[in-house]
This record gives structure tokens, C-alpha cells and sequence, in this order.
């Protein structure tokens, strides 16, 4: 690898690569982010590698790792360029089949082909796929072309041309107008105009400024960023030195969580290749602007995702926040101007700059410009990652690109923006995804996580949920939310046990209100919100819960019991040997039923009744009938008299 | 964890202040743990006081004041994880281990911890042991994945 | 420096640049509660009592008056229906931990603040860092610091340091509202100071 000192070598120095690549060869990527290993595509990858091999073909046919393609749900997968066939939930056993059918013999393997679950056929081409055709992928997309561990392959797909472009045709105030103009506006869930940021520090009068990548991605339920930052580190680093060149920083962090050893590894690959290459360093291509990043690992805290608090942890202290009445552009890391911006907003910048601010604006609604990442999760059908225009509707990505709600369940809200996000109930559903929309709604559209929710949730449970999140991971400096957490997380959990209270929502609303108005820094500030838009949309689960000791989603444990219906009940004995308690009693042919005195409330026996008898029940807000009597309890069968 | 070896990785980082949570990450995943006396050790050389390095090594989940076992279980308590029933695996994986998140078992076999979404939501609920993780996890099957532990 | 002029309670106030909200109504004599506050040390805007009302463009909100900086033609109200009815509820919430400290007694009678709203919690600490930032900033032994984080924050002695210095200093003990730090010096004593500091 020798430097690369002006974008005129770089344009050479990319040629050379793509002549040496036949755009006909053909290429089998394997998805190897996080997930899909998780699924085994590291023992995928070592029979493709065998196989090819023992074929002998080893010149003839390239295998590329990516990093995350985003349909998550149905890895690991492969795809099959340039046919562009797509594979899903490989295991090594079919690699034989795939070199010799599929490679060799351009035959497609139907049994690993996508069947569209309502007309039932078989998709062959990765964009046909609804999943993937319903989106617009214009940042994420590139993670399946790529190898991230490859600065070449980054090169290839047109890599660092922004920043070529950049250091000769435009100066860092340009740089900084474009950025302005297309009115990007931070990933990371507070939606600040980053162009504004930017020029906030630009103007500071202090002449050491820093550049920041927030990938402490910690809503539970979102992983956009690591995939971003496993599957292209580059596309980050050029849009932090574009940002760096801008604002006239010359030194630049990446703060990632050690809980994503991945995209640590892969981020420090690709700093070295950049240093090597001169992306990085003292005069990059020639422009006479220095710049170098440094990586630093989170330690597992939640708060440090927020920016005061993670500057606060670059620079080796506690994560505590700090009051944000002057702005961390203006006075930050070190007391110095720092750009702090998400994984995201920086994996924008070179789009913007490569393809101008118009380009970017066309796409997305009048507040909220270009496209976003969102993580869908939860009880929905096919979980992954999706990257749609803003001003997409809700309803159009759960049930168009997430394929609804699967096991024939209802969907009953879907939840955004994490623990400082809310519910969007049903009747909601055609909201445009965007920032406002969503938080005139009560929720938000925070760093991009969507946790679908059926009719089996419990809404007060999922405020109990976030709100113990936030517990154990405020910081604890400030007592609104320090105590204020601490007493709504005991009232929220009486009341999912069955000891709620009249007067509780009411004190809940207190203490939110004292949450939101005095709380030290957004931790806090946002905490109630989960809280707030469930009591908003589902108000009649509280009161069932607080009233009638009900849960209406049958939920929560305190106060359900299970019960097998006698009239349904076939003896057939499977509950009764699953159970681990020991609880149920009963015997071949005679009716079983539960003791409630030994029942766990494990629900094993619920999901073990074959469908067809279906007798077991879960009753809450009632008392569980009686058993029958003994002797009522024999079944004769119909038929086998002698 | 002898006194060179800390040295030598404050050095690595330049023996400045600010790399304070990196130097106790490195030692953590090396020795497991931090004992006391390293953390003495790294005051004197990075010239800051014991009580910033202690509110460290509590405030963060990371680290570890005392020793872990061989095996550390990881449980996604993840939003998508809750709502596919994190919970009831955790249940199941404390009774079978007789310990409760953050402690260690009496033959130092088995740490348990929470974690707050690991980012494998799609394969929720999820467990990961000594960093391999697995996937769509059923409670009556944990037996049979810890039992594979010595 | 120059001078700044503001508002609070309708009175006009002259400030210096850099001043906060607070340190320009103690100049004045207007009265803000507050429990974390101290004048040799750093402001640390963790208890959250000294939040008043101000109005800045147009705006109203609410901010921590010992730590926002003041501003040209800045409006301020330190009591009004909001601000008294969080204050209320912050001191509710420390009245959990700490019924019988009488600087809460004081406020929270000011301020109808019931002792009982909340179940009591087991540690008296209140976690104004009095103690801490003193050590810290004064005395600059930090031989008491906090260890962990939310509800489980708790202060902590260093016992090979405290074991040295306290017994000639204890300057931060009439600094705790509530006496907790001289309940936790006495523990520490007992249990973990080194032996050869026993007499």
C-alpha cells in the first residue's frame, strides 16, 4: 500500500483496481455482520472457502464477506453477483450444492430462494424482494458490495471521491454551505440541523476544535449504527475528515461501545489502511490539511451516548452529563468547539458532498431531508434493518417491507426512539416518519429503533420496562431523575403485580412533570416519555391493571393464571411432562389440571397444548374456576369400546 | 497482574489521564478483574486521584472489582429480547446457576450478567457465553447449552 | 468585566459577565433555596432546587439558577406556581431519605413538602456532594469520593487516605445536611481502616 498524495493519484490508483476486477466474475458475498456470525456465517464462509478449493476454483470465482445486509431475519445470506441471486439461512451443508448447481451450472437453488408468504412465489433477485424493493437504500446499501476489512473495495464503489473533491474544488466554507444547504439533520435522535452545528464551531474564536463520532448506539432494540460501522467504517471516516476539513478540527474521536467488538476491530482496520493510503495523517492528497482520529471504547453506560456526558468520558472521567446552557459546539471536549454527531449524520456527509446538496433534498419531506435507518424489531415478521425517504408511512414500513405481524397476531403499537421514545398506537399508523411528526404524536423518531408490539404486550409493563432501564443506567448526579426514577419504577411495578393504587397515575404524572422540567440533562428529561404516551393511547390497561387487578394483554404475571379448560382438555399428557414445577396434575385419560399453588406462571404449558385442543387459558381479573371434582375428571374415548 | 505489564499498557497509551477507561479495559479483559492494587498502581502513574479511578470502575458495567468466572453468560434484557421473553430465559438461567445478575457462582464456573441489547435483535431472545452468541433461545433448552461448560 | 443588567422578582439587578443567576440574586439579597450550593466550591447543579423561572426571547422555561450564566435584559422569577410545586416535590423525594435532617424541615416547611409521600429509603445521603467537591477542591486530599451510579451512587472513603488525614481535619462534617458522612467516616472506621492506624 503506498500513499496516495492528490486526488489525480486517486483517480489512477482506482482505475487500477477496477481494471483488475471483471464485473462478470462471479462474486458470492456472504453476509458477516454481527447477526448473521451469530448464525453461523463464519462456518458458511470456511465451506465456501473448502469447496471452492476442492472445485479448483479458486481464480475463477471470488468470495467477498460483507458486512450487514439488513434483512437480518433470514441469515446468513448470500447473494450471487452479477446474477444477483439471493440466498437466505445458509448452512455449510449447502455450500456443495450452490458451487456446483448454482456457480457451475448457473441452476438456482429454489429451497433457498425468498417465497412471498401470500402469493407464494419464488423470488430469485435480491432487489425484486419486497423487503429490499420498498426501501431506499442510499447510505446502508453499500454494506453489501463491500468487504469492510478492504480499503480497495471501498475505492471501488467510488470511496473518498467526496473527499478528492472536496480538497479540489471546494473550500471548507463550501464544504460547510453544502452541508447547510441540504439540511441534514442528526441520526442520533435529536435531530439538530448539523450544518448549524458546524457552523457554530467554525465561528468559535478557540482554535482547537474537534470532530466527534457518537456510536455509543444504546436504545435497546437499535443497531443501525453497528452495522454501518461494521459493515463500511470508511464511508464514517470520510464523512468525520469532510466534517474535520469544514469546521477547521484537526484532531477527531470515535467513541464506540466495547459491547460492539466488531465494529472496534473493523473501525481500526480501516484507520490503519486510511493512515496508510494518506486519507489520515499529515497532508491528505496533497491539500495541506492534517487530520487523525483516535478510537475510544465505551465501558458499558447508556448515559455516555448522550454528547456532554460522553465528552465527559473522552476525557477519562465518569459519564456524568453536564448542564448544556452553553453548547458543546461552542464549549465542549476539553472546553473546546466539538462537532459531536452520530454514526449516521456522518455516513451522510459524502453523499451530500459527492452528489450535491440537491440531489440530497429531493428526497425525504419539507422538515426532514434524505432517507433513515430504522431497526425493526419485535413481533414482526421480517426483522432487520430498513432504510426508507422520510416521510414514508408507518403503516407502509411494519406491513410492506416488515411483512406485519406473524403468528396471525394484531398490532397494537409500535414503539420509537427508545427509552426516551413512546407508542404510536393503530389508529396512527399513516404518520409520516420524520422528526416532527412523530413527537407531535407524543413519541419521537430518537436514533431510529421501531419495536413493533402485538396484542399479547402489556403497555403498563412496557413503561415498567424503560423505566427500569433508565434506573439502573442514570447517572445518578440529579434528583428528578435519580429519586424521581427510582419512585416511579416502585409505583409501575406495584401496579404490574397488582398493587396499584388509586391516586398512582396521578403521582406518576408529578413525578414525570419533575422529570422533564428540573431533570440535569435529555436522560432524564425524556425518561417519563414511554410512561406518558402509553397512559395517552392504552389509558384503560392502566386503569384495569390499578381497578379490576386485570392485565388486559394477559401479560403480566402477578396477575394471570393459567387454566386448562376441562371441556378442552384431551389428557393427552404432553403439559404435564413439560411442566418444570411439577404442577399440573393429572394422568392418562383423566382431565388435567393446574395446582395453582406450585404454578410458576412459566407459561410452558400455554405454548405446549397442541393447537388444535388449545385448553390451555390464561384468566386474569377473575377468579380461576374451581377444579372439577375428581371423579369428573376420567375421559372415555369415543370409538374404542370393545 | 504484575506491575510491568501495567506499566507497559499506560504506556501504550501514552501515560495520559484521559486514557483512563481505555488502561482499565485492557486490564479487565487480560486479568478478568482489577484488583485494588492495580488500581493504586495506575494513580501513581497517571497522577490521579484513587477516588476518580474507583467512581470509575463502579459507574462503568464493564469492569469487574472482583474476580469473575471462567464463563461469563451474557442476557439481552434488549427492548426486542423483553418483548420475545428475555425474562423468562433469564429465569431459567438463574435457577439453574443459583445466581442473580452481577454475581458469580461459589465455584467460580459461571458470572451472569444483563446486558442492554447486544444488537442481534433479530435472533432475540439472546445469550452469549464467553462471546459466542446464541440465538432465539428457549428456556427449557438453556440446560443443554450450559451443560457444555466445565 | 462588564456589567449586565437583568430582571428577578421585578427588581433590577446588576451583574458582572460570568456571573450566574444565583450568585446575581445573592448579590441582591434575593433569597433562592438551595443544598448542593457553596460558595468555595465549583457549582454543581445536582440537587436541583434552585431552578427558577426565566424568560429569554420570548421564552419561558425553567433553568438551574447556579449554573446558568446571566444575560443582558434577562427576566427572572424565583417563585411561581411551577417552581414551587417541583421544589415541593424535590424536596419530597430527599425527605425520603432524610425525614429528620433540619435544613429539609426548614424548606420543606417553606414549601408544605410531606415527609410521607414516599416510602423512607434506606440510605440517609441525599447526595449533595458537599462532601466530595470539599475534599476535592479544598482540601484536595480526595479522601472521599462516589462510587457507582443512579441509585446505587454511594459516597466512599479511601481508608489508607482517610486513615491519614481525617482525624486532624473533618472540615466537610458540618457540611452534611443530613449527618450521613460522619455515620459512613465512623463505619469506614471501624471496619476497613488499616490496622496500624487503630490506637
Amino acid at each position: 500500500m503506498s500513499r496516495i498524495n492528490s486526488p489525480s493519484e486517486l483517480e489512477e490508483f482506482r482505475k487500477g483496481i477496477l481494471l483488475k476486477r471483471d464485473p462478470n466474475k462471479p462474486c458470492i458475498t456472504l453476509c458477516s455482520g454481527s447477526a448473521c456470525h451469530a448464525s453461523g456465517s463464519g462456518e458458511v464462509a470456511a465451506s465456501l472457502e473448502a469447496e471452492i478449493e476442492k472445485q479448483g476454483l479458486r481464480d475463477k470465482v471470488d468470495i467477498r464477506r460483507t458486512g450487514c445486509h439488513g434483512f437480518c431475519e433470514r441469515g446468513p445470506i448470500i447473494v450471487i453477483h452479477p446474477d444477483e441471486i439471493c440466498y437466505f439461512q445458509i448452512k455449510p451443508e449447502d455450500v456443495p450444492d450452490i458451487i456446483s448447481q448454482t456457480i457451475m451450472e448457473k441452476k438456482v437453488i429454489e429451497r433457498l430462494l425468498y417465497t412471498d408468504p401470500v402469493t407464494k412465489e419464488k423470488i430469485i433477485h435480491e432487489s425484486e424482494i419486497p423487503f429490499y424493493k420498498n426501501q431506499k437504500r442510499l447510505v446502508f446499501g453499500s454494506n453489501g458490495s463491500i468487504d469492510p476489512k478492504s480499503i480497495d473495495d471501498y475505492l471501488a464503489i467510488g470511496g473518498y471521491s467526496a473527499l478528492a473533491k472536496a480538497f479540489s474544488e471546494m473550500s471548507a466554507e463550501a464544504v460547510l454551505g453544502e452541508v447547510k444547504k441540504s439540511n441534514l439533520r442528526g441520526r442520533g435522535g435529536g435531530g439538530f440541523p448539523a450544518g448549524r452545528k458546524w457552523e457554530g464551531s467554525r465561528n468559535a474564536p478557540e482554535p482547537i476544535k474537534y470532530v466527534i463520532v457518537n456510536a455509543d448506539e444504546g436504545d435497546p432494540g437499535a443497531y443501525m449504527d453497528r452495522a454501518l460501522l461494521e459493515g463500511n467504517p470508511h464511508a464514517i471516516l470520510e464523512g468525520l475528515t469532510l466534517g474535520a476539513y469544514a469546521i477547521g478540527a484537526h484532531e477527531g474521536y470515535i467513541y464506540v461501545r466495547q459491547e460492539y467488538p466488531l465494529a472496534v476491530e473493523n473501525v481500526h482496520i480501516a484507520i490503519r489502511q486510511a493512515e496508510a493510503y494518506g486519507f489520515l495523517g499529515k497532508n491528505i492528497l496533497g491539500s495541506g490539511f492534517d487530520f487523525k482520529v483516535i478510537v475510544h471504547q465505551g465501558a458499558g453506560a447508556f448515559v455516555c451516548g448522550e454528547s456532554t456526558a460522553l465528552m465527559t468520558a473522552l476525557e477519562g472521567r465518569a459519564g456524568e452529563p453536564r448542564p448544556k446552557y452553553v453548547r458543546s459546539n461552542i464549549v465542549g471536549l476539553w472546553g473546546r468547539p466539538s462537532v459531536l454527531n452520530n454514526v449516521e449524520t456522518w455516513a451522510n456527509v459524502p453523499l451530500i458532498i459527492n452528489k450535491g446538496a440537491d440531489w440530497f433534498t429531493q428526497f425525504g419531506t419539507e422538515g426532514s431531508k434524505g432517507t433513515k435507518i430504522f431497526s425493526l424489531v419485535g413481533k414482526i415478521t421480517n426483522t432487520g434493518l430498513v432504510e426508507v425517504p422520510m416521510g414514508t408511512h408507518l403503516r407502509d414500513i411494519i406491513f410492506k417491507i416488515g411483512g406485519g405481524i406473524p403468528g396471525g397476531r394484531k398490532f397494537k403499537a409500535v414503539q420509537t426512539g427508545g427509552p426516551s421514545g413512546g407508542c404510536i398506537p393503530e389508529e396512527l399508523l399513516d404518520l409520516e416518519v420524520g422528526f416532527d411528526e412523530l413527537t407531535k404524536a407524543g413519541s419521537m423518531m430518537g436514533s431510529g429503533g421501531m419495536i413493533v408490539l402485538d396484542e399479547d404486550t402489556c403497555m403498563v409493563d412496557v413503561s415498567r420496562y424503560f423505566i427500569e432501564f433508565l434506573t439502573d443506567e442514570s447517572c445518578g448526579k440529579c434528583t428528578p431523575c435519580r429519586e424521581g426514577l427510582r419512585q416511579m419504577l416502585k409505583i409501575l411495578t406495584n401496579i404490574t403485580e397488582g398493587k396499584g393504587r388509586e391516586g398512582d397515575i396521578e403521582l406518576l404524572e408529578a413525578l414525570s412533570e419533575t422529570a422533564i422540567e428540573a431533570s440535569l440533562c435529555a436522560l432524564g428529561k425524556s425518561a417519563p416519555n414511554p410512561f406518558l404516551s402509553t397512559l395517552r393511547y392504552f389509558r384503560n390497561e392502566y386503569e384495569a391493571h390499578i381497578r379490576e387487578k386485570r392485565c388486559p394483554a394477559l401479560s403480566c404475571k402477578e396477575l394471570i393464571a393459567y387454566h386448562i379448560d376441562p371441556a378442552k382438555c384431551q389428557a393427552c399428557m404432553i403439559c404435564f411432562k413439560k411442566c418444570p414445577a411439577e404442577a399440573i396434575v393429572g394422568g392418562k385419560n383423566k382431565i388435567h389440571v393446574v395446582d395453582q399453588e406450585k404454578c410458576t406462571k412459566c407459561g410452558t404449558c400455554f405454548e405446549a397444548c397442541p393447537p388444535r385442543f388449545s385448553a390451555v387459558q390464561k384468566i386474569s381479573g377473575e377468579p380461576v374456576p374451581s377444579p372439577i371434582p375428581e371423579e369428573e375428571r376420567m375421559i372415555t374415548r369415543k370409538g374404542k369400546e370393545k | 497482574m504484575d506491575n510491568d505489564r501495567i506499566d507497559q499498557i499506560i504506556e501504550k497509551h501514552h501515560g495520559e489521564a484521559s486514557s483512563l477507561i481505555q488502561v482499565l479495559l485492557e486490564i479487565q479483559s487480560e486479568n478478568n478483574w482489577l484488583p485494588k492494587e492495580a488500581l493504586e498502581r495506575i494513580g501513581e502513574r497517571l497522577c490521579v486521584p484513587l477516588t476518580r479511578i474507583q467512581h470509575i470502575a463502579t459507574f462503568y458495567k464493564a469492569f469487574s472489582l472482583v474476580p469473575k468466572g471462567r464463563h461469563g453468560i451474557h442476557i439481552c434484557m434488549g427492548t426486542a429480547c423483553h418483548v420475545r421473553g428475555a425474562k423468562r430465559v433469564l429465569d431459567t438461567v438463574q435457577d439453574m446457576t443459583g445466581i442473580k445478575p452481577g454475581e458469580t457462582d461459589l465455584d467460580m464456573k459461571f458470572s451472569l450478567e444483563t446486558v442492554n441489547c447486544l444488537g442481534c435483535c433479530a435472533l432475540g431472545p439472546v445469550m452469549e457465553i464467553d462471546g459466542k452468541t446464541y440465538g432465539k433461545v428457549v428456556p427449557g433448552e438453556t440446560a443443554n447449552v450450559l451443560k457444555n461448560y466445565e | 468585566m462588564s456589567e449586565i443588567l437583568l430582571q428577578i422578582d421585578g427588581n433590577e439587578v446588576k451583574a458582572k459577565e460570568g456571573m450566574t443567576v444565583l450568585e446575581a440574586a445573592q448579590s441582591a439579597g434575593i433569597s433562592i433555596p438551595t443544598l448542593c450550593h457553596h460558595e468555595k466550591l465549583e457549582p454543581f447543579g445536582g440537587c436541583r432546587l434552585c431552578i427558577v423561572e426565566v424568560e429569554v426571547r420570548g421564552w419561558t422555561n425553567l433553568v438551574v439558577s447556579c449554573v446558568y450564566p446571566v444575560a443582558k435584559n434577562l427576566v427572572v422569577r424565583t417563585r411561581s406556581e411551577k417552581v414551587d410545586r417541583i421544589r415541593k416535590m424535590i424536596l419530597e423525594l430527599l425527605l425520603a431519605h432524610a425525614p429528620d435532617a433540619f435544613e429539609l424541615q426548614v424548606l420543606a416547611k417553606e414549601y408544605g413538602a410531606d415527609k410521607n409521600r414516599f416510602e423512607k429509603e434506606a440510605s440517609f445521603c441525599i447526595h449533595c456532594g458537599l462532601c466530595v467537591r470539599y475534599c476535592a477542591e479544598v482540601k484536595k486530599q480526595n479522601a472521599v469520593g462516589f462510587v457507582d451510579r443512579g441509585i446505587r451512587k454511594e459516597i466512599s472513603f479511601i481508608p489508607e487516605i482517610a486513615s491519614r488525614e481525617c482525624w486532624n481535619c473533618k472540615e466537610c462534617f458540618p457540611l452534611c445536611p443530613t449527618s450521613y458522612l460522619q455515620a459512613a467516616y465512623v463505619l469506614t472506621e471501624a471496619l476497613v481502616f488499616p490496622s496500624s492506624a487503630k490506637t
